[in-house]
């Protein structure tokens, strides 16, 4: 076979992938790149009836108001505070979990705690919310059963319905619902740390917990790291379901995040201007969040996502 | 202290025993967190409506009743609800499969001219998202609001799950396609009969995310369909359920009861813990059996990222 023929064979073989591949990338195209175009509305003053052509330019304003807006300071607010506490509570839990499990001796008892804790993970958020409105209803709530058949609380403690507690409902559900599956990994990872380690810290008189905090927590640094870079481009994707489902008139206040915020200009308002201004601004924080924290595992030494 | 910690008793150090009955503790303690609250609800589901109202079920029902199901399968909107739930559940399954794995084994080939520009261009759509609004009116134009095909055709390409597929193609022995190829089969062929049957531990694990998340998705029906009932699904019905119990509590006896000697045997309590309980089975009897093939593809997506 010449070399000619081998290249022509390799042509039409490549041929083949971009006929695969081709119309999968049209598909990305319409689907994640082309919406994109939707932003001009955020520098116009939009009306679905004239379109993106005839519709007038606004330049910043759609911005500047939405920067004057109270509201919308309150929905990033909320937005970045349960956000955060989701962020930070989900990874302390989980590693906690996978720590504690790792020092579990009975194999039939590891699993059967494992296969329990992710049970929630596979429901969806609207179960979980009515699982969790279940639990700390007022009347005959587990919660408030279980704080009173303590002595703690005199009578049952209104959970839903008072702003100070809202944001921490919406962080331990979360936790409810992630801990078990986001310890997956590091149950993983730890057990991919070389036992010799450990038999070397013994010997050096390491107990148990330091064992865990010189041998274990630095085995899994780099797992850590890079599933916190990973989190934090979504973390904010992660704040509408829970604050959606569970916010009321009452806790507007402390329960409307950027999303909340975006689906009621947008769609119940019809102001989609505004509605995707704060959407892009959204999605700025986002990136901006992905690319930061990239930056500084970079500096840390840790290998980075990107 | 540290003293006392290390006093034996046999052939156990103090501190070790008191470590382990504490840590046991805390793991029953997860377990019981964990199942719970969703025992508790299948114990509601099963009590007379009127009874639970009394409280005090926690583990069992306490006058056993069927009603609230009864009830719930009777609605007419839950048949139409749990059929299209099954089926946009199904298609979504199939055809993510079909398609990640399709664009995973492209992505996969080596001699692919421009794989890393076109592997970003996959990547880049991880991290940018156009937004709510800019979605809204997409689906708009392509005429799809209050129609199946919304339930499908927009989530079908998922850059993750591609990722885990991509990386465990990549594993597998080059051999493998080299053999056909030189025996003159094309990439489809090689993709169809080759790759995709060494697959099937990964596309498991594909296929169960694309199921739990198609399943449990309700937001592309609130927001796409929701001026249609014969699109409804479970957990749209579900969501319906929950936020007028949070709102007002209003009386569901209207809708869920037929005549008035069965209003008084149906609460929004009741019929609530009923449609839980039906929206997540298919789910429960599925994962146990399931989770080493979950638990394979979290691994293996995170480590080869």
């Amino acid at each position: 076979m010449s070399k000619f023929q081998k290249t022509l064979k390799k042509a039409a073989g490549q041929k083949m992938l971009y006929i695969m591949i081709v119309p999968c990338m049209i598909y990305t195209f319409i689907f994640s790149y082309y919406p994109l175009s939707g932003w001009i509305m955020a520098f116009q003053n939009y009306k679905p009836a004239k379109g993106y052509f005839k519709s007038p330019f606004v330049g910043f304003d759609q911005f500047m108001f939405l920067f004057k807006d109270v509201e919308f300071w309150w929905s990033v607010r909320n937005t970045l505070a349960m956000s955060l506490m989701n962020l930070i509570f989900s990874f302390v839990f989980a590693i906690v979990f996978a720590l504690l499990l790792n020092e579990i001796k009975s194999l039939g008892m590891k699993r059967i705690t494992q296969t329990v804790s992710y049970l929630p993970h596979f429901l969806s958020w609207i179960i979980v919310c009515s699982l969790v409105s279940n639990a700390l209803s007022t009347s005959d709530g587990m919660l408030n059963n279980a704080l009173m058949a303590l002595g703690f609380i005199d009578k049952p403690v209104l959970w839903l319905g008072d702003q100070k507690y809202f944001w921490w409902v919406t962080t331990f559900s979360s936790v409810w619902k992630e801990t078990g599956w986001n310890s997956i990994i590091y149950i993983a990872a730890i057990s991919g740390i070389d036992q010799a380690l450990y038999e070397a810290a013994e010997l050096d008189g390491a107990g148990r917990f330091q064992k865990m905090w010189h041998v274990t927590l630095p085995g899994i640094k780099s797992t850590i790291v890079v599933l916190l870079i990973m989190n934090l481009g979504w973390v904010l994707n992660a704040s509408f379901e829970v604050p959606y489902i569970l916010g009321n008139g009452l806790l507007q206040d402390v329960s409307q995040t950027i999303d909340i915020f975006v689906l009621k200009y947008g769609m119940s308002i019809g102001n989609y201007s505004l509605a995707t201004a704060a959407g892009i601004f959204k999605s700025v924080i986002s990136l901006g969040l992905v690319f930061g924290t990239n930056a500084i595992a970079n500096k840390l030494g840790e290998n980075s996502l990107m | 202290m540290r003293n006392f910690w290390s006093i034996r008793i046999g052939r156990f150090r103090l501190g070790d025993i008191f470590f382990h009955v504490i840590n046991g503790i805390i793991m029953v303690f997860v377990i019981v967190i964990m199942l719970y609250p969703f025992w508790n609800t299948i114990a509601v589901s099963f009590n007379d409506a009127q009874d639970t109202l009394r409280g005090g079920i926690t583990f069992w029902p306490r006058v056993f009743s069927t009603y609230s199901y009864k009830s719930v399968f009777k609605n007419k909107l839950m048949g139409t609800a749990a059929v299209n739930s099954v089926l946009r559940t199904a298609l979504s399954t199939i055809l993510g499969v079909l398609v990640g794995s399709l664009i995973a084994y492209v992505l996969s080939r080596k001699e692919l001219v421009g794989r890393k520009a076109i592997t970003v261009y996959f990547l880049v759509t991880m991290y940018i998202s156009a937004g709510l609004i800019p979605n809204y009116f997409l689906i708009k134009n392509l005429g799809m609001l209050n129609k199946f095909a919304v339930y499908v055709i927009p989530g079908l390409v998922s850059v993750y799950n591609i990722i885990v597929i991509k990386s465990f193609i990549q594993s597998l022995p080059e051999s493998l396609t080299e053999a056909a190829m030189v025996d003159g089969a094309g990439h489809f062929r090689c993709y169809w009969q080759i790759v995709l049957p060494c697959c099937k531990p990964v596309l498991a694990t594909v296929a169960l995310w694309c199921a739990v998340g198609a399943w449990n998705q309700w937001f592309d029906t609130f927001l796409y369909a929701s001026g249609a009932d014969h699109l409804t699904t479970l957990q749209y019905e579900m969501m319906k359920l929950l936020s007028s119990a949070m709102q007002s509590g209003r009386d569901l006896s209207s809708i869920y009861g037929e005549g008035q000697q069965m209003a008084n045997t149906v609460t929004p309590t009741s019929i609530r813990a009923a449609v839980t309980i039906v929206a997540s089975v298919p789910i429960l009897i599925v994962y146990p059996f399931l989770q080493k093939y979950f638990v394979k593809g979290v691994t293996l997506g995170a480590t080869k990222e």
